[in-house]
């Protein structure tokens, strides 16, 4: 466009104008506005704007490593983290024992990376277990409404009105304790939340103009709600699951550290932690609790930044 | 033009939607949306339904296709096979009239779904009326964008891509995909440049010549409608106050509020009287209505009986010998019946 001079007999007569730095700004502007309108996708959008985030791609690259860190375990770990030694019994950092040793001589880098295996499944699992079944219900409760709507809400309300920690301290006792139970529990317990995350949102997209035409067509509400509602939920869905993988690692750390998280024998990392219910550790042996805390501090502020990353690109409010 | 028969008929529609409140969620009263409504459209009209915002013709609207279903009296289609009245059909009894009705909304951006291409967006319904090969949608929905003078390629664009008055001809374009024979156009064009209406409001006429379609036009400006309908029905808290054919509403208005209504269209002819009439006050609560006529709290003719008596849609005859409809007590006409 601005390559059109503004007087026509300007170009006719003068030679071609020196060019200037104000061209060199427009070149630009007109370059970020052909590679805008290239962007097809917008899935390249998304990317962009989690990538631009610092601290979102600070977080994805500890969360990436820690995990696989944890799933490469057996190449790395040069010991049993099931296995006493009772002539190495809390010795502190070596080369030998990179994080040292705990009170029956199990090395402890071992344990921790071995422990994130189950603690990251348990935190992951849940969160996205008690995803799949909110999301399910309340994307199809949220836009069909009636019965079952008020069914489903209900359901939520008598999860949500005790204290979890009393709800998992009481399944806990029921069902027993092991890995399988204590997913079904965070599940049990945690997929209120999202639901009715979910929920919420189809009610405020139910309304748009695009649902009320796919009505018009006679289309199923099943296929209007999953197919062409639930991809508009997904921004607010994905950062819920983030936000509740965390809060589960730390509930299994803690419930662990209570002893009635996953069996004792299984290395955890609140398993881990509660080697240090002992005072005497805990002024006297820092490596028994410090690097497995460090861990479960830093994958949480990882998957938290994620988090904070995957709300910002998806908000639509912040288009640009 | 005195179109022959009716596509759809309408009897005495209500809609009122429920008040809940209190701790249990009871029903503390209605609002009549739509509050007894008589109304046939023609085959092959331009059907203009004109109200200030409130006035429940966006609701008649979702009616007629009964994306709102009727809380009282009857919608009738009437098609080759005979009639049928879609106000007691279900769901799956409504799936072969959907096909005859669709609709054209007013807000061009929430017509379009933003996580869709145009393609994505529009193939769903034609899959769902039985056109199963890709390649066959795809070649339909690129007529379709070719049929709202949009280019073929725009179907792997996604809605933000657009212009306003783009997404309007596609939003167009997706209610044409089925081939309907009615579409209820709700304030298509309010939305847009008055540049662009125009050019939107030709193109509907042109797919109406081509394609023989009925419209009924919902909006709340008359000015629109007289450039395109040939019949309007004036609406105000639920209820038809005034219909009869576009020329005779302009030449001879009988309601006080369509008087109040087309005074507030600039006028470019000097002759033409253009005292505006200033309406006072909002639409009234549709909750509540007013006793009597629905308008006397803010028409200048009111008179007691406006208070207590409700007028009836009465018929008047018209210079041309048509027939001319309005619910006033003060006409200084005999009714025709
Ligand atoms: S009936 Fe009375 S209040 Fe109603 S429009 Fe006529 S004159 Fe006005």
């Amino acid at each position: 466009m601005s390559d059109v001079p503004l007087n026509p007999g300007d170009a006719v007569r003068s030679p071609p104008r020196p060019r200037t730095r104000r061209d060199a700004q427009f070149d630009r502007i007109r370059d970020r506005e052909a590679a805008r309108q290239g962007t097809k996708l917008r899935g390249g959008r998304f990317l962009s704007k989690f990538l631009n985030n610092r601290l979102a791609v600070v977080g994805l690259v500890i969360f990436a490593s820690i995990i696989l860190l944890s799933l490469a375990a057996p190449l790395i770990a040069q010991h049993d983290p099931k296995s006493p030694n009772l002539r190495a019994m809390l010795d502190p950092p070596s080369a030998e024992h990179w994080f040292g040793t705990d009170r029956t001589g199990r090395d402890i880098f071992a344990r921790v990376l071995y422990g994130g295996r189950v603690s990251i499944l348990v935190g992951l699992g849940s969160a996205l277990l008690s995803a799949l079944i909110g999301v399910v219900i309340g994307v199809y409760s949220g836009y069909v409404g009636g019965w079952l709507d008020w069914v489903a809400m209900r359901i939520s309300e008598i999860f949500m009105s005790f204290p979890q920690i009393i709800l998992v301290l009481l399944l806990v006792a029921i069902l027993g304790q092991s890995l399988l139970n204590l997913i079904v529990i965070f599940t049990l317990t945690g997929w209120g939340g999202i639901y009715r995350m979910a929920r919420a949102r189809m009610l405020s997209i139910r309304e748009e103009e695009y649902v009320q035409a796919l009505r018009s067509f006679g289309l199923g509400p099943a296929r209007i709600a999953y197919k062409h509602m639930l991809p508009n939920a997904l921004g607010p869905i994905m950062v819920n699951i983030t936000l509740s993988t965390a809060a589960f690692i730390l509930q299994e750390a803690g419930l662990s550290f209570l002893g009635l998280g996953v069996p004792m024998s299984v290395p955890t990392w609140g398993n881990i932690l509660n080697a240090a219910q002992d005072l005497r550790l805990l002024e006297n042996a820092w490596w028994v609790w410090l690097p497995v805390g460090a861990t479960i501090s830093l994958f949480v502020l990882s998957v938290n930044f994620i988090g904070d990353g995957l709300r910002d690109a998806t908000d639509p409010s912040q288009q640009g | 033009m005195q179109p022959s028969e009716p596509i759809l008929r309408l009897r005495d529609v209500h809609v009122h939607f429920p008040i809940k409140g209190g701790v249990f969620k009871r029903t503390k009263d209605h609002v009549r949306a739509v509050d007894g409504v008589d109304l046939d459209v023609y085959k092959g009209e331009v059907l203009g339904l004109v109200g200030e915002s409130g006035c429940g013709k966006t609701t008649l609207g979702k009616a007629i296709l009964q994306l709102v279903r009727a809380t009282g009296g009857s919608v009738t289609y009437h098609g080759d096979a005979g009639e049928t009245e879609l106000t007691t059909l279900d769901d799956a009894g409504l799936f072969p009239f959907r096909k005859r009705l669709q609709i054209v909304f007013q807000d061009p951006h929430s017509s379009l779904n933003p996580a869709y291409t145009i393609f994505g967006s529009l193939e769903d319904p034609l899959r769902h009326y039985g056109v199963r090969s890709r390649a066959e949608r795809r070649k339909i929905v690129g007529d379709l964008l070719e049929a709202v003078n949009m280019r073929r390629e725009a179907m792997d664009r996604y809605p933000h891509e657009f212009s306003g008055g783009q997404r309007q001809r596609i939003g167009i374009a997706r209610a044409l995909s089925i081939e309907p024979e009615l579409i209820v156009c709700d304030e298509a064009v309010s939305a847009l440049d008055v540049s662009i209406q125009a050019q939107v409001l030709q193109l509907l006429m042109d797919l109406k010549r081509e394609k023989q379609l009925t419209y009924v036009f919902i909006t709340h400006d008359l000015s629109v409608t007289e450039y395109l309908c040939d019949r309007i029905a004036v609406m105000y808290l639920g209820r038809i106050v005034e219909l009869c054919d576009a020329e005779e509403l302009f030449a001879n208005t009988l309601h006080p509020y369509t008087e109040a209504l087309l005074s507030a269209i600039p006028v470019a002819d000097l002759d033409r009287k253009s005292e505006r009439i200033v309406l006072e006050g909002d639409v009234p609560s549709p909750v509540n209505p007013p006793s009597g006529c629905p308008f006397h709290p803010r028409c200048r003719y009111a008179q007691d009986v406006c208070r207590t008596d409700v007028p009836a849609l009465r018929p008047y005859r018209t210079a041309a010998g048509g027939e001319h409809l309005a619910a006033c007590h003060l006409i200084d006409q005999p009714p025709a019946d």
